[in-house]
């Protein structure tokens, strides 16, 4: 809404300076886009509600088939590089906090903290210099024409993209692990769970990571909610064809349609993300379960 | 690779060192042999892969498809009654034949016997008739349907002849017609298909990423030098560049970053080809407003501004100055750099005799994509020498489209036009620059109805000559038409005209 508001019109996109004035009225017409704002928002909530996205003002194809054909790109992208991240942050955060007193912990902590500072661009410029331009390990971007026909061609062509994503969104995550572990560190029940005789990793693994792990997975909810956002800058650097470069070619041309839809599709995955953390929050957390049920 | 280097390392090898110029002649002589050994031995089957700026919004050139879909679609996808060729003549393509009526006002054209389109349906008048049609009916925004006004009717006396009748003679009609594809009037859907009689049909196009074509086995002309093309899209210069270093492209159809250059230039692995240009950067003013409406303040600014300095700054070596609209690859072109030489001190005495000796401000309004903003920067510099202030607005280029191009609410602005003959924009007093010559708009109307195109270029020569004395906008410089491709690559287009790229000349050598 606020989109239509920005000077400019879709019409715009499609012509060409030549075209005569007929032409531009005329192409105004037939997008809508010589209508009052509010009627074109009318029409934009009527035809949602009737779960139909409509047609590209510029590419004139539905734009709920580019979206899925998009989400092939973007759905591997963001959940690969989350997984990465994962199995980046969890050791190294949970290691840098029990070690806090080691230089290794000492230094990872410094890394990490760095990694939040850095651009998302930044790094995979960097990764492209090195790993496309100097050893051609892997493609410097794009994404293969034949998509998930060519698996392993495919594959290829998101590494450095995940890998970018991935040393980004694990900086911070490490952060918020060190300090949950921290926490439970300092917790009654872990001295208590000692004093009863189990072992330090013991007491750690059965009863500090299920106390750790509430606050980090609603951090981790909020961080994938973030990579679908963070993959807006990746698509970009990489050239994959994705929704976030849909959503920022559908604002330079003014595509509204294409822009509505793709917002209302990564808002339904943030919500739906939102959701499943608040699950897996309840399976590991009894407490949760327990004042759930009071309160219904 | 079958390149020069590996000829030429061999060749000094055997030799041993020789004088340098020897060296050099001998490397002219092995690279051009090499160059035609690689033709010769070129893959029937390969695939090419080109990089490009500019992918098509929707694949209807009629329905708003940018740039982009001349490049990959013409005369690879569809083809016209006539081409434009890379060297910038007109040729007959699905027309096998065409006459003339004496009053010019009735053209015959008989049309290439045998010819289908990719679906199987067979070439008839009834498609040419339609495809004309498409281009001046009234949901068209093709940026030519001006120029097809003069059409009347279209006849179809039989499947294979076609009658256009004209209001007024049309000296360019071939030449229009070159823009015209011609496609099935049955199809259906033309914005995500297509179904065109040219060598290559599309197999697939994943939108924002890549453009597949396939050779089709029943085209009626001579068969294409590889098997596929598939355009790859980018969206920044450094990103294409990449592509091409790391291999990803075999080819990339216009360099758009100067200071990539030097990494390409004197690498053997690559050949970098320099051809025609037809784009022009332009420091277009509203001459209807003030003071642009006043010949001597348009004068004065284009001599204040050392345009050979920002050509170099930008491009270095390449590139070409130009004294007015028209590039040199047009019949109509004279060299008028003489018109307005770069001379600060008669600039001043200019401003002064126009009233303006202690200057004036106005606002630039300068597209937010290269070159633009870089090139108001050094008018800005410029012109402050003459005691002219520029304040520098950035806008997009869909807000000049409203802005400028539409409402013509500016003062002055910068744009690049690309098109090959477009001085006729010189005779439209309504488009955006505003500029009215009464006499330039009779020479280009009167030149359109010549009756021998000695008349036209004699016309034209003269309208170009007319708008250079007027200063009607500042001509900063042509573009360089920059072309890389790998070094086992050749048989592209290097002009681009009208940012077609024929791919059905295109040869790749093993590596």
């Amino acid at each position: 809404m606020l989109l239509r508001l920005l000077p400019g019109d879709p019409a715009n996109t499609l012509l060409s300076v030549g075209a005569d004035p007929q032409q531009i009225e005329a192409a105004r017409e037939q997008l809508g886009s010589n209508l009052p704002l509010g009627e074109q928002f009318v029409r934009f909530v009527g035809s949602l509600a009737s779960f139909d996205l409509g047609n590209s003002f510029i590419s004139r194809a539905p734009v709920a088939d580019e979206i899925v054909a998009r989400l092939t790109v973007t759905l591997p992208l963001t959940l690969l590089a989350f997984t990465l991240a994962i199995v980046i942050a969890v050791p190294f955060g949970i290691v840098s906090a029990v070690k806090a007193d080691r230089w290794y912990g000492a230094a990872i902590s410094t890394v990490s903290q760095l990694g939040i500072a850095i651009p998302v661009f930044w790094v995979g410029i960097l990764l492209v210099t090195a790993f496309a331009v100097n050893i051609r390990v892997f493609p410097s971007g794009g994404f293969p024409s034949r998509g998930w026909h060519a698996p392993a061609e495919a594959l290829r062509a998101l590494t450095l993209p995940v890998l970018t994503l991935a040393i980004v969104m694990s900086a911070s995550l490490l952060r918020y692990v060190r300090t949950a572990t921290l926490d439970v560190l300092g917790s009654d029940y872990l001295r208590t769970a000692r004093a009863l005789g189990s072992t330090f990793t013991e007491a750690l693994v059965r009863h500090g990571i299920r106390n750790g792990a509430v606050p980090v997975i609603s951090i981790l909810g909020i961080e994938l909610a973030s990579a679908f956002l963070g993959a807006v800058v990746v698509e970009r650097v990489f050239t994959l064809p994705g929704l976030g470069s849909m959503l920022l070619l559908g604002i330079q041309q003014r595509d509204y349609p294409n822009v509505q839809g793709v917002l209302f599709v990564s808002t339904l995955l943030v919500l739906l993300v939102g959701f499943t953390a608040d699950l897996a929050q309840r399976l590991i957390d009894p407490r949760l379960r327990d004042k759930a049920g009071a309160a219904s | 690779m079958i390149g020069a280097t590996a000829l030429l390392g061999k060749y000094s090898g055997r030799y041993g060192v020789r004088a340098l110029a020897v060296t050099a002649a001998f490397a002219g002589f092995l690279s051009a042999s090499s160059a035609l050994q690689a033709a010769e031995n070129y893959d029937v089957d390969a695939s090419i892969k080109i990089g490009s700026l500019y992918e098509p919004q929707n694949l209807d050139n009629i329905a708003g498809a940018g740039q982009g879909i001349n490049e990959a679609f013409n005369s690879n996808v569809y083809e016209g009654l006539f081409r434009l060729t890379d060297a910038g003549s007109v040729e007959k393509v699905l027309a096998s034949d065409y006459k003339v009526s004496d009053d010019g006002l009735t053209y015959t054209f008989t049309l290439q016997p045998n010819v289908k389109f990719h679906s199987g349906d067979p070439l008839t008048a009834k498609d040419v008739k339609f495809s004309i049609e498409r281009v001046v009916g009234p949901d068209s925004k093709s940026s030519r349907k001006k120029s097809l006004e003069p059409i009347t009717s279209i006849e179809t006396p039989d499947d294979n002849t076609v009658v256009v009748k004209l209001s007024s003679r049309s000296i360019s009609l071939p030449y229009n017609l070159s823009y015209v594809w011609i496609v099935n009037d049955a199809a259906k859907d033309l914005t995500s298909g297509e179904d065109g009689t040219g060598p290559y049909k599309l197999e697939d196009w994943r939108r924002g990423s890549t453009l597949s074509l396939k050779r089709s086995d029943s085209y009626w002309g001579e068969k294409p030098t590889n098997g596929e093309v598939v355009f790859n899209y980018f969206t920044d210069a450094t990103a294409l560049n990449n592509a091409l270093l790391t291999g990803a492209v075999d080819v990339i159809t216009g360099v758009q970053s100067p200071d990539s250059l030097a990494q390409f230039k004197d690498n053997a692995e690559f050949t970098v080809s320099e051809g025609k240009s037809t784009t022009k950067e332009l420091f277009a003013f509203n001459d209807r407003v003030e003071p642009f409406n006043d010949v001597k303040v348009r004068k004065a600014i284009a001599r204040a501004i050392d345009k050979k300095k920002l050509l170099n700054s930008i491009w270095g070596e390449y590139g070409t100055l130009i004294g007015s609209f028209v590039p040199p690859t047009d019949p109509w072109y004279v060299d008028l750099n003489g018109v307005d030489p770069y001379d600060v001190d008669s600039a001043k005495a200019l401003l002064a005799e126009a009233g303006h000796a202690d200057g004036f401000t106005f606002t630039l309004d300068t597209p937010n994509y290269d070159p633009h903003p870089i090139v108001a920067q050094f008018i800005k510099s410029e012109l402050a020498k003459v005691g002219i202030t520029v304040n520098i607005n950035v806008i997009t280029a869909n807000e000049w489209y409203t802005k400028i191009y539409k409402a013509h609410d500016f003062q002055a602005t910068l744009q690049e036009h690309v098109n090959h003959r477009d001085i006729v924009f010189y005779g439209n007093p309504d488009f955006y620059w505003g500029y009215n010559n009464p006499k330039v708009v009779d020479l280009i109307k009167s030149a359109e109805t010549s009756t021998t195109t000695d008349e036209q270029t004699a016309k034209l020569t003269e309208a170009n000559r007319t708008i250079a004395e007027d200063a009607a906008s500042s001509w900063l410089y042509l573009y360089p038409q920059i072309v890389i491709s790998k070094a086992n690559v050749s048989g592209y287009p290097v002009n681009g005209l009208n940012s077609q790229f024929f791919a059905y000349g295109i040869k790749k050598s093993a590596d």
